[in-house]
């Protein structure tokens, strides 16, 4: 079986895998990050949703041999210590969660439009979002969050 | 009550939000225990057969595999129960069917629980499943409400003929047969009721535990009502004695109705583990959610609306016939019945009503509670058809509403209910001027000159949440009481542990309930936390559903609050050398009545815990619990106004606005009772324009992924506009009525009235939900010949 090296959090980690091994699989079974999700069998949910050097990727459709050598960021690897990052602050500001299940991959898609597009239009939130589902909130106050946010980071993470 | 800082009343940020933000919440699937195994469920893939037999041979040989259970081995355990017992007209009690677990002898529909495959890792359990050798010996299905009710249908229970559950009926047909006799004008309509499927985002997952030191087991569960799993899976499914049983329910990621049943696979999963003696792991992939989780809705329905001259309405005749699935689940009877027919008075004064369901089974997942569970049904019926009377008479769709609103409180409905309070013309006034309702023609005139067709679309609306008494609810069939329960344990250093039988599945209960208990106490809002969810830590309570939990879990917190102050009184008197009857309780302190005297509530509790100077006779600590059983429902009520836009060329409905008014009652933290009305709202939208389950004629379901179930996403839906105009409860001291599920109730009709206005022009009168470009465009296709 193969063994997959790669940076998570900052920090260097190792495990051996199977080929069909999925990158969320190792994340939660094997590091125990159990903060990325898994909502659906399809890739449509976005629960999922990790940072794969620096874009966001759906870590349901990712293998974990594909993941080999990259830098992945995962939800517990964005706050800065107790300090949260931006747009951890922007969705707890704006009530943009409630049960929390589809929160983390929310805010990792969220950071990377933020990446790119340090003002987005409530219309290119939405376009934006459209990999990623939520069952709770209507959307609207994670909308209003994720522009926030964006904001706050100011063009940057 | 203070009203801003973190009481009563502010818009507290979340105490939950820390660990979901961080990744740090703890769902089911989250939990690992030392030494577990994993459980998958194998499933029929047909929708009804008889079981030939069950080769689990090669299977059992597998790598892995330490288990392989079937319906037989499970025999000797009793069947998944149902929660409500609903009498016919003829007074015959309905056709309860056994549902065994695993399937015994013949499974019905697509997703019934055929065997369970235990192996050491869940991709050996998945992969030895395909190699059960079940012989399926297939019959005819029926899987939809024409087809069980057609001469000759196939049968899914021979203990239900003709495939009745019951035949039921709520109010005075004679009266209603004589309102109509004397109408100046009959409005009838025709309705199906679109079946849905919940998909909360977290896929349902359970690990059960057999402890032999202590003979425990231990469930790890999805579910929103703990207490209820327990009673139902250790009374009468396992016979195992309570004290022997924990369920716990961490957090769980939205129900939405959906986790309330008590579910085989948690029955199998505690079953197994004791049976292995090793804990058994089991977590549902979004495919067979689609086929395993209840659905929701799916009604047939056909009503009539007598009015005088002066569109005043005089009586109401509904029949519905209503699909219960394959099986009964916990709530399945009553949703149809007394969370449907009751609701039909609405906002008017209509005196006499009468509404009859006939409930189906069919070869389909069986069908439960969905966010609103049966008053969406009704409400979207009595609002397309008080919308086509306004029509057919010519009268404004506004007036007929507001001619017809309850306007002196209490009033008794001729179904039922006793409404208590409300305000029907604040919150349609609120609505009208939110919307600009006055503003609109001339925004249709400026869509047409784009070519556009503009609609727009009013529901006026009640609600009754928080469903009790439970002396009531236990005459009409109730197998349950609907009280709830709530401790409150002030530490020896005046910090403070809050315990609830309700469950917290995205409503922010260790919030809402934190600020009520600081607000009453006068502690910091840091210092107090919610604990819920686990049987071993909780008093014994119902859970979280029907917009239940501030009302009814909200004002069982508040009842032990107040012990909690009448008891710290006394000690503080004993402390100041005064009558307990001089003690007043403000911000924190028991101070002696004129005067500066005065103990703090931490002085109190350290003394209740440390009592070496304490009153005699009174026993020490300072922890108190109340059990509340309301003396009637909450009657939520409001108004939703939707603006569409269609394009006659594809059939698109575009949501151009939403505005809801509602009155929730007493709100305790205004963003998270705005963030429950969108998450309905979206819900409500959904039905009506996006979200339709489809069976095909065999019961093979359709729409059994997010390939094919459309789920509203960010684009589909505009930001939508929220107003209040608040009337109190008042039979509960918080004067609180209840929030979760008002979107999905109040706007699919407002929803549909505005497309069907908006095709109007075009000769459209009519529209099925969901509203699909599809089904628009076929609709504005047909009308113009």
């Amino acid at each position: 079986m193969p063994t997959v090296t790669m940076t998570v959090n900052g920090m260097e980690r190792s495990g051996t895998v199977e080929g069909r091994t999925l990158l969320v699989e190792f994340l939660r079974e094997h590091l125990g990050l159990t903060g990325t999700h898994v909502g659906c069998d399809t890739s449509q949910c976005g629960a999922c949703v990790v940072h794969v050097n620096g874009t966001s990727v759906k870590s349901c459709t990712c293998l974990a041999v594909q993941a080999d050598g990259a830098d992945v960021t995962t939800i517990e690897g964005l706050a800065n210590g107790a300090d949260l990052h931006p747009m951890q602050e922007a969705f707890r500001e704006h009530h943009g969660l409630q049960c929390g299940f589809c929160t983390p991959g929310m805010v990792l898609s969220a950071v990377d439009l933020a990446n790119q597009n340090s003002d987005p239009s409530e219309h290119e939130v939405r376009e934006w979002l459209e990999g990623n589902l939520c069952r709770c909130t209507g959307y609207h106050n994670i909308v209003k969050a994720v522009q926030a946010g964006a904001q706050a980071m100011g063009g940057g993470s | 009550m203070s009203g801003n800082g973190t009481g009563i009343g502010a818009s507290v940020k979340r105490k939950e939000d820390q660990r979901f933000l961080t990744g740090r919440g703890r769902y089911t699937d989250d939990i690992n225990l030392h030494g577990q195994l994993y459980g998958y469920i194998l499933r029929s893939p047909v929708a009804h057969a008889s079981i030939g037999g069950i080769d689990t041979g090669a299977a059992m040989a597998a790598p892995g595999v330490h288990a392989v259970f079937t319906g037989k081995d499970m025999e000797g355990v009793g069947g998944i129960p149902t929660g409500w017992l609903i009498h016919s007209k003829d007074g015959s009690a309905m056709v309860e069917p056994p549902h065994p677990a695993l399937a015994l002898g013949k499974v019905r529909y697509v997703g019934d629980c055929v065997a369970i495959v235990v192996a050491d890792t869940m991709e050996q359990a998945k992969s030895a499943a395909n190699l059960v050798d079940v012989d399926y010996q297939e019959l005819p299905a029926v899987a939809s409400i024409e087809a069980a009710e057609a001469e000759g249908a196939a049968q899914v229970h021979d203990e239900a003929p003709d495939n009745v559950c019951y035949d039921w009926e709520v109010g005075d047909k004679a009266a209603t047969d004589a309102a109509f006799e004397g109408a100046d004008h009959v409005v009838s309509i025709d309705v199906v009721n679109n079946r849905l499927i919940p998909n909360a985002i977290e896929p349902r997952a359970a690990i059960a535990n057999f402890d032999p030191a202590t003979d425990e087991y231990t469930l790890y569960t999805t579910s929103q009502n703990p207490h209820l799993v327990r009673l139902l899976l250790g009374a009468f499914v396992l016979g195992l004695p309570e004290h022997k049983l924990r369920i716990v329910a961490p957090d769980v990621g939205g129900g939405f109705g959906s986790k309330i049943p008590h579910y085989a696979e948690e029955a199998i999963l505690t079953w197994t583990a004791g049976q292995l003696g090793r804990p058994v792991k089991w977590t549902c992939e979004r495919i067979d959610a689609f086929k395993s989780d209840t659905h929701g809705r799916d009604h047939i329905s056909t009503a009539k609306l007598a009015l005088d001259a002066d569109g005043n309405f005089l009586g109401l005749h509904v029949s519905t016939k209503a699909n219960l699935g394959a099986y009964l689940s916990t709530f399945a009877t009553c949703v149809p019945t007394y969370l449907y027919g009751i609701l039909f008075a609405g906002p008017y004064t209509t005196p006499a009503v009468y509404c009859e369901v006939k409930s189906f089974f069919t070869n389909t997942v069986p069908v439960d509670a969905l966010r609103g569970a049966g008053r969406p049904e009704a409400t979207y019926l009595l609002e397309r058809l008080v919308e086509k009377a306004a029509r057919e008479l010519g009268m404004d769709r506004v007036e007929i509403r507001r001619k017809n609103f309850v306007r002196e409180f209490p009033y008794q409905t001729p179904v039922a209910l006793q409404y208590d309070q409300g305000d029907y013309d604040a919150t349609l006034d609120l609505a009208l001027a939110a919307a600009d309702w006055d503003g609109f023609e001339a925004r249709r005139a400026e869509a047409a000159a784009r070519g556009k067709c503009r609609g727009i679309g009013i529901s006026t609306f009640i609600e009754a949440c928080g469903i009790a008494p439970s002396a009531v609810v236990g005459s009409l069939g109730a197998r349950a009481g609907l009280y709830e329960s709530g401790s409150v344990r002030v530490h020896p250093t005046g910090s403070i542990s809050v315990f609830t039988g309700t469950h917290s599945h995205g409503q922010g209960h260790e919030t809402t309930f934190a600020q009520i208990v600081s607000d009453m106490l006068g502690v910091d809002f840091n210092a107090v936390d919610v604990v819920h969810g686990d049987s071993a830590k909780i008093p014994f309570g119902m859970g979280t559903y029907g917009s239940r939990s501030l009302a009814v879990g909200g004002t069982a917190i508040y009842l032990a609050v107040e012990k909690v102050i009448e008891k710290g009184k006394k000690i503080a008197a004993h402390l100041l050398e005064a009558s307990a009857e001089d003690i007043e309780f403000e911000n924190g302190s028991f101070t002696v009545a004129g005067t500066d005297r005065s103990k703090s509530l931490g002085e109190v509790a350290l003394t209740a815990y440390v009592p070496h100077n304490y009153p005699a006779g009174l026993e020490p600590g300072l922890e108190e619990t109340a059990f509340y059983d309301p003396l009637n429902f909450t009657f939520p009520a409001g108004t939703h106004i939707v603006e569409v836009e269609v394009d006659p060329e594809t059939g698109e409905v575009d949501l151009v606005a939403v505005t809801g008014s509602d009155d929730v009652g007493r709100i305790i933290n205004p963003m998270i009772v705005a963030g429950q009305l969108h998450g309905g709202l979206a819900h409500g939208i959904g039905q009506a324009l996006m979200e339709e389950c489809r069976y095909q004629e065999d019961g093979q379901l359709e729409t059994g992924s997010y390939m094919n179930y459309t789920m509203p996403r960010a684009a589909d839906l505009p930001s939508f506009s929220i107003n209040h105009n608040t009337t109190h409860c008042t039979h509960n001291p918080l004067g609180a009525k209840g929030v979760g599920e008002v979107g999905s109730i109040g706007v699919p009709p407002a929803v549909i009235n505005a497309v069907i206005d908006a095709l109007r022009p075009l000769g459209v009168d009519d529209m099925t939900m969901p509203a699909t470009s599809q089904r628009v465009w076929q609709a504005i296709q047909h009308a113009q010949g």
